[in-house]
Formats: C-alpha cells, sequence, structure tokens
C-alpha cells in the first residue's frame, strides 16, 4: 500500500560560532531527522511506530502527508498503491486518501462547531454538502458524541472527545491510510482504550493505519507490527508477538530495552553489549 | 511529616471534590496515588503542595503549617515542563533558579553540559523533565509531589528519571508522592498505594 524506500530527511539549523578578532557569524547546517528509512505498510494493519521524543516519528508522518517546512531536504522514494508519491499527488489526496490524526488538539478549528467542522472533511472527500452533514453526524454517533457534542465548540470538548473527533473527522474522509499521531496522550485509561479500537476498526475495515507513539505497552494490543526507531534510524520492525517475555524473539537490544524497562515487566535497564559499546564510543570522543 | 488532616475543598459550591481526606506521608517514605479523571489527585497535590487552600482541614509539616513564603518543602512536579518553564530563560538559568546543583548532580540526572545555553523548546519532554525535577530538589525540599511526571516518556527515559529520583531520594530522605494512573508503574515505585474516588482515599 505505501512504501517507503531509503528515506533521508535533513531540516536547516543555525549554529553559532565565534571567529578570532571577528563579530560573531551564524552558519546553516544540516541535521539529519530521518535517516535511509525504509518501510512498508500494508492494507488492513496497525503498523505502530515507536521511539523517544526526537526519533523522527511524528516527521515521518508530515513527510507522508506532505507537510513538512519548505526548507526540508528529501531523498529517497515513497510510493502509494504502486505510484510515486510526490508533492502534487500528495496535495491532491490529501483529506482524501490520505488523514492525519493530529498530536495538537489545536487542530480543531475554535470558531467552528464540531458538527461542521467534520462534515468539511467529509466535503473534502467529494460528498455533497448535504451528505456530508448527515455523513459527519453519523461518524460523531459512532464515535459516542452526543447532540450536544456535536453543536459544541472545541473549548468545550474533552480531551478525550476532542480526540474522538479528530478521529471522526479521518473516519468520513474515507480515507485509505489513516495516520495517528501520539492519540492516546492526556487520555485516561478509559478513554485511551476508546481511542485505540477506533484505530483498530479502522484498520478491520482494510485501511491502513500508522499509530505513532511512545507508548509502547497500549500500542501492542492493537498493532500487528511495530516498527522501533531511534535517532531518526529504523531499529527494528517486527511483529507486535515478538513483545513477549524477556523480548528474546526481538533482533535488537534497544527494542529488547525498551520492552524489559516497561514497569510490569523487569523495569530494569539491562546493559547490552551494544550500550556498552557506544559508551565506550562516547567517551572516545570525548 | 507531611500530614493533611480532613481536607475538603470543592471548586463550585454544592460540587465536592474532596470529602475529609487524610493523607502521612513520612520523609524517604513513597506513597502511590492512582484514580480516574477528574477524581481530584491533582487537585490533592496541590494542596499538598500549598498551591491551594483546602475549605476545611490543614496541611501541616511536623505539626506547624506550610510558610507562606521562602522556599516550600513541599514541592510539586508537573506533568508537562515546558508549561512550567519560563521560554525566555536558558535552560541554566532555568535549573538555577532555586539553588545551584552540582555538577555531579546533574550528572546522575543525565543533564549535560551542552543543554545549559539552549532555550527550553531546544530540548526534548524527556530532557526537560530532567531539568524540571533537579530544579526542584534545593536543600531545603523535603517532600515531593510527583504528578504524571513519566506519562509523556518512552520506557527507558522514564525508567532512567525515576532511578535517578530513587536515588536523590535515598540519599536525602525525601518523602514522594507518586501521581499516576499506570497501576504498573505505582506497584514498582511504591510499597504504600492509595486510590481516590468519590472524594474519598482507599488503600490497594
Amino acid at each position: 500500500m505505501l512504501t517507503i524506500d531509503r528515506l533521508t530527511l535533513q531540516l536547516p539549523y543555525y549554529a553559532h560560532g565565534h571567529a578570532h578578532g571577528h563579530a560573531s557569524w551564524w552558519k546553516r547546517r544540516w541535521a539529519t531527522s530521518l535517516d535511509e528509512l525504509s518501510l512498508q505498510f500494508s492494507a488492513g494493519e496497525v503498523h505502530a511506530v515507536v521511539g523517544a521524543s526526537g526519533a523522527g516519528k511524528s516527521l515521518l508522518a508530515y513527510t507522508i502527508m506532505g507537510l513538512l517546512p519548505t526548507p526540508a531536504r528529501l531523498n529517497g522514494q515513497l510510493c502509494y498503491q504502486g505510484k510515486p508519491l510526490d508533492k502534487p499527488r500528495q496535495r491532491q489526496l490529501r483529506g482524501r486518501e490520505l488523514a492525519l490524526i493530529p498530536q495538537s488538539l489545536n487542530a480543531l478549528d475554535p470558531l467552528v462547531r464540531t458538527q461542521r467542522q467534520v462534515a468539511w472533511a467529509a466535503q473534502r472527500s467529494g460528498q455533497s454538502s448535504k451528505n456530508a452533514w448527515h455523513a459527519a453526524q453519523l461518524a460523531l454517533e459512532h464515535y459516542q458524541l452526543d447532540a450536544q457534542a456535536q453543536q459544541a465548540y472545541a473549548h468545550e470538548l474533552s480531551g478525550g472527545m476532542a480526540r474522538r473527533v479528530l478521529t471522526a473527522m479521518a473516519h468520513v474522509s474515507q480515507a485509505q491510510l489513516v495516520i495517528a499521531d501520539e492519540p492516546s496522550v492526556g487520555l485516561d485509561p478509559h478513554q485511551r482504550q476508546r481511542v485505540l479500537m477506533a484505530l483498530r476498526e479502522l484498520a478491520d475495515q482494510g485501511k491502513t493505519v500508522i499509530l505513532i507513539t511512545h507508548d509502547l505497552r497500549h500500542a501492542l494490543p492493537i498493532a500487528n507490527r511495530v516498527t522501533i526507531m531511534r535517532h531518526g534510524q529504523q531499529v527494528e520492525t517486527a511483529a507486535a508477538s515478538a513483545f513477549q517475555g524477556n523480548g528474546d524473539a526481538l533482533a535488537h537490544a534497544y527494542s529488547q530495552a525498551l520492552w524489559l524497562a516497561l514497569p510490569d515487566n523487569n523495569f530494569s535497564i539491562r546493559e547490552t553489549r551494544e550500550a556498552q559499546h557506544e559508551s565506550q564510543k562516547e567517551a572516545n570522543v570525548a | 511529616m507531611l500530614e493533611a488532616r480532613q481536607l475538603s475543598f470543592q471548586f463550585s459550591p454544592g460540587v465536592s471534590l474532596l470529602q475529609a481526606v487524610s493523607l502521612t506521608l513520612n520523609t524517604g517514605q513513597w506513597v502511590g496515588l492512582s484514580g480516574n479523571s477528574g477524581a481530584g489527585k491533582s487537585t490533592l497535590g496541590k494542596l499538598l503542595a500549598g498551591y491551594l487552600t483546602p475549605q476545611v482541614g490543614k496541611v501541616c509539616i511536623n505539626g506547624e503549617a506550610l510558610p507562606a513564603s521562602g522556599l516550600q518543602p513541599v514541592q510539586w512536579l508537573p506533568q508537562s515542563p515546558e508549561l512550567a518553564v519560563n521560554p525566555r530563560w536558558r535552560v541554566g538559568k532555568i535549573l538555577c533558579e532555586a539553588w545551584a546543583p552540582s555538577s555531579t548532580q546533574c550528572q546522575a540526572f543525565g543533564i549535560q553540559p551542552s543543554w545549559l545555553s539552549r532555550f527550553p523548546h531546544a530540548l526534548s519532554g524527556g530532557e526537560l523533565q530532567r531539568v524540571s525535577v533537579l530544579r526542584a530538589l534545593a536543600p531545603g525540599v523535603r517532600f515531593l509531589v510527583a504528578d504524571e511526571i513519566s506519562t509523556m516518556l518512552d520506557p527507558i527515559t522514564q525508567l532512567e528519571l525515576w532511578q535517578a529520583l530513587k536515588q536523590e531520594a535515598e540519599k536525602r530522605q525525601l518523602g514522594v508522592l507518586v501521581i499516576s494512573h499506570d497501576t504498573a508503574l505505582l506497584e514498582r515505585l511504591c510499597p504504600q498505594r492509595y486510590h481516590l474516588s468519590n472524594g474519598q482515599l482507599k488503600p490497594w
């Protein structure tokens, strides 16, 4: 469905320096945010992308959606349903075939009532305005948002309700590829369960769901496969079932460490050969 | 010893959030607090740290009321460090706001010297959370209220933060109240745990 081949993303930053006897200067440098990433997402699966903050998870979502800032340097290939996914195609498919459930609840328009906002998303996918209005109502009801919530403004919704509105927008757009960026942050266990089950449901309808999260434990029950990312690199892609016991089914030491650090497992940092090797390397550099 | 004596609190009249809640936290003791959203966990934490005043009841430290000014011996650690720091201050200034941590303490919390000249937005959430925790550990501090401080961290970063805090708390005999949704985490950290529901505390 979506294939990513050797994707490298670089973003500019400005480093400050002093030259002897001269005024200070700023120089543009490039930080590599995604490094030679190769991934495959298939229809009907929830594919979790897990990593620490700063691993480049959200940037991966923006890259797929084509929402990167202008100066970004992109190398590699994105392929959607067999055809290259370039900028014009991203613009055309965004909101129709590709939907993003953004991390920030500020994505909701503060001046528009819930139902109209969801109807807009339906209209974008090509439905007539009358049908869109109806579809919005059905979608909101599907996510247990009552008439009062449908006529509410964004600030009147709780965090969990706002999340479900954003999910409803992805739902009505009938997108085949849904990217959910940290959908369960700030929700209590009950609400989190609801939002995650909504994503599982989308995948069961044959859509592709990319679940971006730092929360490995709650991603596992709904995910088919898990990709672990670190420093913009892909550490490992494993079946969700590989995360069990001592993590012996996992190929990479970092994924094992991530698994074992969970409070319901060992809650310990396993000193791995690789970690020791890395700290040795850092010491040498210093 | 930090004591909450028969605290009652409500935000709007008639809607009581906490009803005669009592809690004791000894120095060096770790107590866990769980509860659903809106149960009043954070409110109880803020009452203990003196951010809010109870309508009925009293918060005491060794039998005396919390000091009205100066260093608060009970420090509240918030969930989102981004909202608890001045975005226009550099990290070095933020860290030394109340006291100057030694370089060994910075090292124990994994704070790199290179962060100190940066602004808060140039640090990740986990990095900034470590700065925010170390900032609160001034010498006069006896108790901490850790309000969901590791929710947005990945498992390894979460573990590193708790290990650093555990070590420091043991050394200085700090009493810590850990507020979290994560029952597995509470079981790991706190021998004594309470669940807050309907304004009442129940041990579990």
